[in-house]
């Protein structure tokens, strides 16, 4: 075994200034300010006078090791072999100011949309959906490509009076934890799941698994040394299924897409707050989600005529008031906005102070 | 690998402006068996309106306890190419700066051993290489790690922590989010390697209050960058932002505490009013700063509905100074663990058990005062717990 070569574990993250442009290293700390130039640059100036440029374009999140080949060799020509992610699954490059011109030409004529800076939609934030996942209530990648088709605009050349922040996550586990933004799209199941009678014994530990349902709808089934469960008292987390595969959830007419809105994260001008449920239910139809397609596109256009500058969506909301929300926006309101769950008190008005149209 | 599968719906989802997955996939279907009947059962979940993944069995690296995600289709026969499509996620540099040369390499190991698909980068902020068998997983670790990458963390465990460009390019940033980031990744291998919690534990770093990583939704420990002193104002450079903006209704009237004034020629705020909001810093950047005497704000307890619903992360610590090595934030989550260890069930999260056994057990336990900073109110229910010893 003298040719192993010794294994190497537990080096975490490497450093990140080995990956920092020299512009970068050069001022870190020192930045004084910075101005938006166009929807998709920027430049940041240094206290000590240096100015750092940064080019910024969407990408579709799943990429191809070709295309991230490519985006080096872009940022070999343009920007001194340094390129950066964004959390919003954004790439930025940073030429030198003569170079800029020359970069954004380039990646329009390769296809490549610039933009997602200032006030617009940035790229969405979303989850694996059936490209990777074993609980989601519809695909991720998917949706997020039928809505920017139609909403891209807002990436690169439209204005909205803020940010508009959309996420969208697969199911209620939310890896994309999405309940902070200003549109949400999330999976949702809305049939209790199956018992597979021949399965469960040998593959589910019955405690853990009634243990993991938050209602307490799943309870021991003696006879059948499987489970029972109460189906009036599930609410479709998934939970359950998580602990116990032989518990299936996902169902092909049941499953389908809510939305949420009105949430942010950033505390300016008021706390970050949560997303509020507006459309409980539209179908998954694949591949192009038409009816989630035509709702995000519907509340954006509504929340672009109605808002103040500088005005979130939740913002907007907060100052029109919900029932001239569903007014504006056509939205039924339903049993299923009202909410059953932990915290629902808390949501209910107790005041008699209304704006009557 | 499978035959030739016709992928209509997927076909479809090539066209249009924004820049499309399937395209993606296709490109690496070109060298991959993986990526390539990867087309088919995604355009089978397209048909049937379900997945075609099952849960995952466990598989990892030697030592490691988490870091790969196991995964298997439920159509082997028809797609072999994806019948392990095991996930590898790779812990990113702080910021996700990169160059070229390194983003090549990782590229030519990925391409040797895997589909040739990521994402970049996941929910938590790993690279995730989506694709590859259980066979390939040690040469992958080993490939990676001569080359000065880790893998991140999955399970009950310390997730990958993240953080936003913080002092790199942002000059809002109160603290040096990217270094704290990396300091408590390297402070706390043990604990992202080899999963050890009653459930996932994950930090994320914002170096103000717009909070770009989301780190109050999507974070167990959230630690956000503020200011203590004056927000710093150039005169000159608010006048010349009135010539191109309405700094008494955009600024002054949108500010939430009342706390500024504008006469048209000098802007007044005062900062004992100012509750460090952002707002006019984000719209006159040149003309305002954050104040000298910086720190973060330490929340905890952010996550997503399972089990008992979403959480936003509340205030433990109104103001910490962060200076490098970061003792005092490694000794206060040290702390958090081992109170968390103690109590916590099986897949009960930090802020789920403060839910469950109230924030004093959690304040006790760690040392921390208690401060009105904490409450938006205090309680307006009689039902107080008093300890033995507090009644004399």
């Amino acid at each position: 075994m003298a040719d192993k070569p010794k294994r190497i574990t537990d080096l975490g993250s490497p450093d990140y200034k080995k990956f920092l442009p020299p512009v970068i290293a050069k001022n870190y700390g020192k930045w004084k300010y910075h101005e938006q130039l166009s929807k998709g640059t920027m430049k940041h100036v240094s206290e000590t006078g240096d100015e750092l440029y940064t080019v910024r374009i969407a990408t579709p999140r799943l990429v191809s090791t070709d295309y991230i080949r490519e985006m080096c060799d872009i940022s070999e020509k343009y920007s001194g072999g340094y390129l950066r992610w964004t959390t919003r699954h954004n790439i930025e490059f940073f030429p030198a100011k003569d170079q800029m011109d020359a970069l954004v030409a380039d990646l329009k004529k390769r296809g490549h949309l610039v933009g997602g800076i200032g006030y617009g939609i940035s790229n969405v934030v979303h989850t694996q959906g059936w490209i990777h996942c074993h609980t989601p209530a519809t695909d991720a990648s998917g949706v997020v490509k039928a809505v920017m088709d139609e909403l891209h605009e807002y990436f690169t050349t439209k204005s909205l009076p803020a940010r508009v922040r959309i996420a969208l996550a697969c199911c209620l586990n939310m890896c994309g934890a999405v309940h902070c933004s200003d549109i949400a799209i999330l999976g949702i199941h809305r049939l209790p799941p199956k018992v597979n009678e021949a399965t469960l014994a040998n593959q589910c530990e019955i405690p853990t698994t009634i243990a993991s349902c938050p209602t307490g709808a799943i309870s021991p089934n003696p006879a059948t040394k499987t489970v029972k469960i109460k189906a009036e008292r599930c609410m479709y987390c998934g939970n359950c299924y998580t602990m116990c595969p032989s518990l299936p959830i996902a169902d092909g007419a049941g499953d389908g897409i809510s939305i949420y809105v009105g949430g942010k994260v950033s505390n300016a001008r008021g706390p970050a707050r949560m997303s509020k449920l507006v459309i409980p239910f539209l179908p998954n139809n694949p591949p192009r989600w038409p009816e989630v397609v035509k709702a995000v596109k519907h509340l954006v256009e509504v929340y672009a005529k109605d808002a103040k500058k500088h005005e979130r969506m939740g913002e907007w909301i907060e100052r029109i008031g919900w029932e001239r929300f569903f007014k504006v926006t056509g939205i039924p309101f339903t049993y299923q906005h009202i909410d059953d769950f932990t915290f629902a008190r808390d949501t209910f008005r107790m005041t008699p102070t209304f704006k009557w149209e | 690998m499978s035959k030739d599968v016709k992928t209509p719906m997927l076909d479809d989802l090539e066209k249009g402006a924004w820049p499309s997955f399937v395209k993606e996939i296709k490109t690496a279907a070109k060298k991959s068996n993986t990526a390539h009947d990867l087309l088919g059962i995604l355009e089978r979940s397209y048909r049937d309106k379900v997945t075609h993944w099952k849960h995952g069995g466990i598989v990892g690296v030697l030592g490691y306890g988490g870091g790969v995600i196991g995964r298997y289709c439920d159509l082997p026969e028809e797609f072999p190419g994806v019948a392990h499509f095991h996930t590898v996620r790779i812990n990113p540099p702080s910021g996700f700066y990169y160059t070229s040369k390194a983003m090549k390499e990782l590229c030519d190991i990925w391409d040797k051993y895997g589909s040739g698909l990521t994402n970049l980068h996941g929910s938590t902020g790993d690279m995730v290489w989506l694709g590859t068998q259980t066979d390939k997983l040690e040469p992958i670790f080993a490939e990676i790690t001569a080359k000065g990458w880790d893998l991140g963390g999955s399970g009950s465990c310390l997730r990958t922590p993240s953080s936003c460009v913080g002092k790199s390019r942002c000059e809002f940033s109160n603290i040096d989010t990217m270094d704290i980031c990396h300091t408590l990744t390297h402070k706390f291998q043990d604990e992202l390697h080899r999963p050890a919690f009653p459930y996932k534990f994950k930090i994320k770093v914002s170096g103000c209050a717009n909070d770009c990583t989301a780190a109050v939704a999507r974070a167990d420990m959230s630690i956000i960058g503020t200011w203590r002193d004056n927000i710093r104002i150039d005169q000159a450079e608010v006048k010349n932002y009135a010539s191109k903006m309405n700094i008494a209704e955009e600024i002054v009237g949108m500010c939430p505490t009342k706390c500024m004034s504008f006469d048209g020629g000098a802007l007044k705020i005062n900062d004992k009013d100012c509750n460090r909001c952002m707002h006019c810093i984000n719209q006159m950047p040149k003309a305002l700063r954050p104040g000298k005497e910086q720190g973060a704000t330490i929340m905890l307890g952010g996550k997503a509905p399972i089990v008992t619903g979403a959480l936003m992360s509340w205030v433990i610590v109104p103001f910490m100074k962060l200076e490098a090595p970061y003792d005092n934030l490694e000794d206060l989550i040290r702390k958090l663990w081992e109170w968390w260890d103690e109590h916590g069930k099986n897949r009960e999260r930090i802020g789920e058990l403060v839910d469950r056994m109230g924030m004093r057990s959690m304040l006790e336990s760690t040392g921390l005062p208690p401060v009105p900073q904490m409450v938006k109110q205090p309680r307006t229910n009689p039902y107080v717990f008093w300890a033995p010893g507090e009644v004399q």
